[in-house]
């Protein structure tokens, strides 16, 4: 099959999959999910097919339509998306699984129009992933934002609508208010908006109007919760965890350091961005939101929002690793992607596991729960370490790119950060780490529990694996996402 | 054996003019509404008819009677109007469509024919007065599209329509006695009535005075049915209280057909032929539609009834068509003729989903429809479709103007990047109140009315979101009405010296 064949089913598979699991959704839950689990395989074999032409320094792509002249809706697989396609394609298959255990196991309810919704958030996924130029990208962003709001607010209660309010409102305000006008501002003065490696700005743009531009960017794609936009993804926690966990840790906030990576590197060219003073406030804004999060995750009790207050963090390392500018770094924020991924979706299959069991989402109350659980905590374990960045993890792996970046620019801050946000990493999750492991259980007579249900086990122990897995083989990673930058030192 | 074809141009104006009379004897329940939906049908068959003959290449003209202009009544179509013969026929069509419930609602039946044939008065009427070649019978037609119009404004059952009624009636009446006038000083000093024949005599005439209180009194005259700001005062209260359909069918098409004959007049009569003209028509336009879209919005951001503030929508919007238009050039117009087709789009879509909560809801004030989402997720699901729209956002209908709006005032440097901030300005404050609409519908707790609300009727709702899709279908596939819109302001410039 033709490379334009796959990546025009890698967006049709996940539709055609939403509207059969719509029409199964009537005959038989089994039926649906078993539609589920073949859509997701299928997926994968679309997008991994992909792989190894890419691999070999190809770039397929094509042009679905032209809207205008120099408008078109073209895709085009490329190192960063394709390794942002493979990831997220990946999970949704573990994902699924875990979904079945956690929907059946907390009785939900609407499971049909969830399954439905989350085919067409990886539809509009795979788009974002592709999508070979502005324009386009902003489409399926757009529809991400959509297709994902039923999920959060799948619960319906007044608390829930109210936490959706929010997400849904940062999200399309900030992206018709900010992003909307820095593509059309792009699209004016470069006179297109095509991914061209090296950038497409250079001799359009320069001074102060650099640093703005790079500003409508990065707030506009408030996915990417880079401070102050960051609220809508704690608000994001009210929704169903297996949402939480494939959207809010892999697909919707990737999405956001996916649009602002590509950015950097396809629209601005790092060398030109490296150049130009006024893009400098990124690096610090990236910074401050690593710590400021760290901070604030400190004092959560929620484990559902300390995650999210983590994500945050783990988010602007690879905003702040693309702002560092150098090859290196740029590599390692695209590791960082992966890395990320793994352990953070172990730790939400942690965190639902937990509350389909035994209905506990508060910190305190996991004391003990290590002896009750022991897979799932063991799996939650390895998440927390590797959100810290110990060997033999995959978090330590993508910080060492980024160091290693670090040191490349002469860049002593983003050193410093790193080392204070590992400090702050260490302070909030080992204490949950111990508690679970070594305290007394405090588990109310009565309220007795085990493991949650196969599926959700099953599929927490895989991501644990591949974030070991990641640490100890990453080679092709590695040497994919080099292409990125190929040809500079 | 006639040639039908020949003759599509006068039965775009006679099928539902000499119909409309017999609507009127139609008397069993619905076979007023199948039978006028029927003609409007055949009358928007008829127009596509013509946009492929312009597509292909012809520009038809029709001499009434076989009497040669400029002595007979002559008839022509070109790209402009048939891209507007498509949208009025177009938006008719798919109002009456739709509207079968809600008029059954809104108005008894045995005055129903009545209004229906009124109806088909006003189509009659519009569509005259785009295919009309000379100034008299523009004249005529336009007074037969607003006496019905004001028949279907106050058709329905709310009283607060007819102070609505008389104030659009005074203003319409104003509005058409300027062009009047205006009109019969071109033709004292010229002796045509005929637009063509009006291009070529009036720079033979000696004394230019009287031309130019003529041009004033019809820019004027116009701009006041155009509902252009500050004389836009008749529309929101008529838009509002008129019964539903009617909205519709108004809001998508009737201020845009006299912005139709103002450009014509001023691009093909004046302004070859009057020393300064462009500049006066820019300097007079261009502020009053910045001021259109600066004002409109944020009045629409604070009202609270939804047609209300659809209709200060529609003032702000009929800026942006102006504004294009001022630019006077090339893609600055075309941006003005898109912006015509996809603001009826939207604004068509976003009328027929009030039309579809209205058969549901008590009131239309956004307090009242408190969660109707949850109740009706189809229907405001395909309202926010069309809003999207509206702000312009990529994908839809709305982007490509707004794009051709921003690369045209880009064209006029440091002035364009003042428009373009305007434009944005305007667009933010659609997004505010769109999003006013989507927070009332999604996000406040249900009415204790509210809780059984069902979904709107299935053949309304099926043309809902035909339109709404329609928004989706134009924001990729551009060809259609950008080749008409292109021709039609290429051939608007072509008279420019």
């Amino acid at each position: 099959m033709s490379a334009q064949f796959l990546i025009l089913a890698a967006l049709a598979v996940p539709l055609a999959g939403a509207l059969l699991i719509g029409i199964a959704g009537r005959i038989s839950a089994n039926l649906r999910e078993t539609i589920t689990l073949v859509t997701a395989g299928m997926l994968i074999y679309c997008v991994w097919s992909l792989l190894p032409e890419i691999y070999q320094g190809g770039r397929p792509g094509l042009q679905l339509l032209e809207v205008l002249p120099g408008i078109e809706i073209a895709f085009q697989a490329e190192p960063l998306g394709m390794l942002f396609a493979a990831l997220a394609s990946g999970l949704w298959l573990v994902n699924s699984i875990y979904s079945i255990g956690y929907m059946r196991g907390n009785r939900e309810s609407k499971q049909t129009r969830f399954y439905v919704m989350f085919a067409v958030s990886l539809a509009a996924t795979m788009g974002i992933a592709f999508a070979g130029n502005l324009f386009t990208l902003f489409l399926f962003y757009e529809m991400l934002t959509l297709s994902t709001y039923p999920l959060v607010s799948h619960k319906g209660d007044a608390k829930t609508v109210k936490s959706a309010r929010v997400y849904l409102g940062i999200l399309i305000s900030a992206s018709i208010g900010l992003l909307l006008p820095a593509i059309i501002w792009t699209y004016a003065v470069a006179g297109t908006g095509d991914f061209t490696a090296g950038g497409i700005l250079r001799g359009h743009l320069d001074g102060p109007a650099v640093g703005l531009l790079l500003g409508l960017f990065v707030f506009g794609a408030a996915k990417a919760a880079v401070m102050p936009v960051h609220r809508w993804l704690p608000a994001a926690m009210v929704a169903p965890t297996p949402v939480s966990a494939l959207l809010h840790a892999v697909a919707v906030v990737k999405a956001g350091v996916f649009t602002i990576t590509k950015v950097v590197v396809y629209i601005f060219g790092i060398d030109f961005l490296f150049a130009e003073p006024s893009s400098g406030w990124l690096f610090y804004a990236a910074a401050f939101t690593i710590i400021a999060a760290s901070v604030v995750a400190l004092r959560q009790q929620n484990l559902k929002r300390l995650l999210a207050y983590s994500t945050i963090a783990q988010l602007s390392y690879v905003v702040m690793a693309s702002a560092i500018l150098k090859p290196l770094a740029e590599v390692g924020a695209a590791m960082h992607m992966l890395a990320h991924a793994f352990g953070k979706i172990t730790l939400f299959f942690a965190a639902g596991a937990i509350y389909t069991a035994s209905k506990k989402t508060e910190l305190g109350q996991l004391r003990g729960i290590g002896r009750r659980m022991p897979i799932t905590m063991t799996a939650f374990t390895i998440g927390a370490l590797s959100m810290i960045g110990v060997p033999p993890t995959a978090g330590f792996v993508s910080k060492w790119y980024i160091l290693a970046g670090a040191f490349q620019a002469d860049n002593y801050v983003a050193l410093a950060t790193i080392i204070v946000s590992t400090a702050l990493n260490a302070a909030y999750f080992l204490p949950i780490v111990y508690m679970v492991w070594f305290e007394k259980d405090n588990t109310p007579p009565g309220k007795e529990h085990g493991e949650a249900p196969f599926a959700a086990v099953l599929a927490l122990v895989i991501t644990a694996l591949l974030t070991i897995g990641f640490f100890i083989y990453n080679g092709p990673a590695y040497e994919l996402e080099s292409q990125l930058v190929r040809g500079q030192p | 054996m006639i040639n039908l074809e020949s003759h599509l141009p006068v039965l775009q104006v006679v099928v539902p003019m000499l119909l409309a009379p017999l609507v009127v004897l139609l008397r069993p329940r619905g076979t007023a509404w199948a039978a006028s939906t029927a003609i409007s049908l055949m009358a928007f068959v008829i127009a596509c008819y013509l946009v492929a003959g312009v597509l292909s290449g012809e520009e038809y003209r029709y001499a009434l009677g076989a009497w040669p202009a400029p002595y007979g009544i002559a008839l022509r179509v070109d790209a402009f109007s048939a891209l507007l013969l498509m949208l009025v026929t177009g938006a008719s069509s798919i109002a009456l469509l739709a509207a079968k419930t809600s008029i059954d609602q809104g108005i008894e039946s045995h005055r129903q024919p009545l209004f229906f044939s009124a109806w088909l008065l006003v189509l009659a009427g519009l569509a005259g007065i785009l295919v009309a070649a000379d100034a008299f019978n523009i004249f005529v037609f336009m007074e037969i599209s607003s006496l019905a119009s004001y028949v279907l404004v106050a058709g329905g059952t709310d009283r607060r329509a007819l102070p609505a009624v008389f104030k659009y009636l005074i203003m319409g009446t104003i509005g058409a006695t300027f062009y009047l006038i205006g009109v019969g000083l071109i033709y004292m000093m010229t002796g045509t009535l005929n637009l063509a024949d009006m291009e070529l005599r009036i720079h033979q005439v000696a004394d230019q005075r009287p031309i130019l209180v003529a041009a004033g009194f019809i820019t004027v005259g116009l701009a006041l049915k155009a509902a252009v700001f500050p004389l836009h005062v008749w529309l929101p209260n008529a838009y509002t209280y008129a019964p539903h359909a009617v909205s519709v069918f108004l809001a998508a098409c009737a201020t845009k057909v006299s912005i139709y004959v103002l450009l014509r007049f001023d691009f093909v009569v004046f302004q070859q032929n009057l020393s300064g003209h462009d500049l006066q028509f820019t300097a007079f336009l261009m502020p009053l539609a910045v001021l259109a879209i600066l004002v409109g919005s944020a009045v629409a951001i604070f009202e609270t009834n939804i047609k209300r503030l659809l209709a200060y929508s529609s003032v702000a919007q009929i800026g942006y068509i102006l504004l294009g238009a001022s630019l006077v050039s090339l893609s600055g117009l075309t941006a003005s003729l898109l912006h015509m087709f996809n603001h009826a789009l939207a604004k068509g879509a976003l009328f027929l989903a009030v039309m579809g909560l209205a058969t549901r809801l008590a009131r239309l004030d956004l307090a009242h429809l408190a969660g109707a989402a949850r109740q009706m997720p189809w229907t405001m699901s395909a309202l926010v479709i069309a809003g999207l729209s509206l702000i312009g956002v990529p994908g839809t209908a709305g982007f490509i103007s707004k794009w051709y709006l921003v690369t045209a005032a880009l064209q006029e440097g440091a002035l364009g990047i003042g428009l373009v901030a305007v434009i944005v300005a305007g667009s933010l404050m659609a997004v505010v109140y769109i999003w006013r609409i989507v927070e009332a519908a999604w996000f406040k707790q249900p009415l204790e009315e509210n809780i059984e609300l069902r979904e709107a009727p299935p053949l309304m709702l099926g043309v809902i979101w035909l339109t709404a899709l329609a928004n989706v279908y134009f924001g990729l596939i551009t060809d259609l009405p950008r080749t008409l819109a292109t021709d039609a302001a290429q051939s608007l410039l072509g008279h420019l010296p």
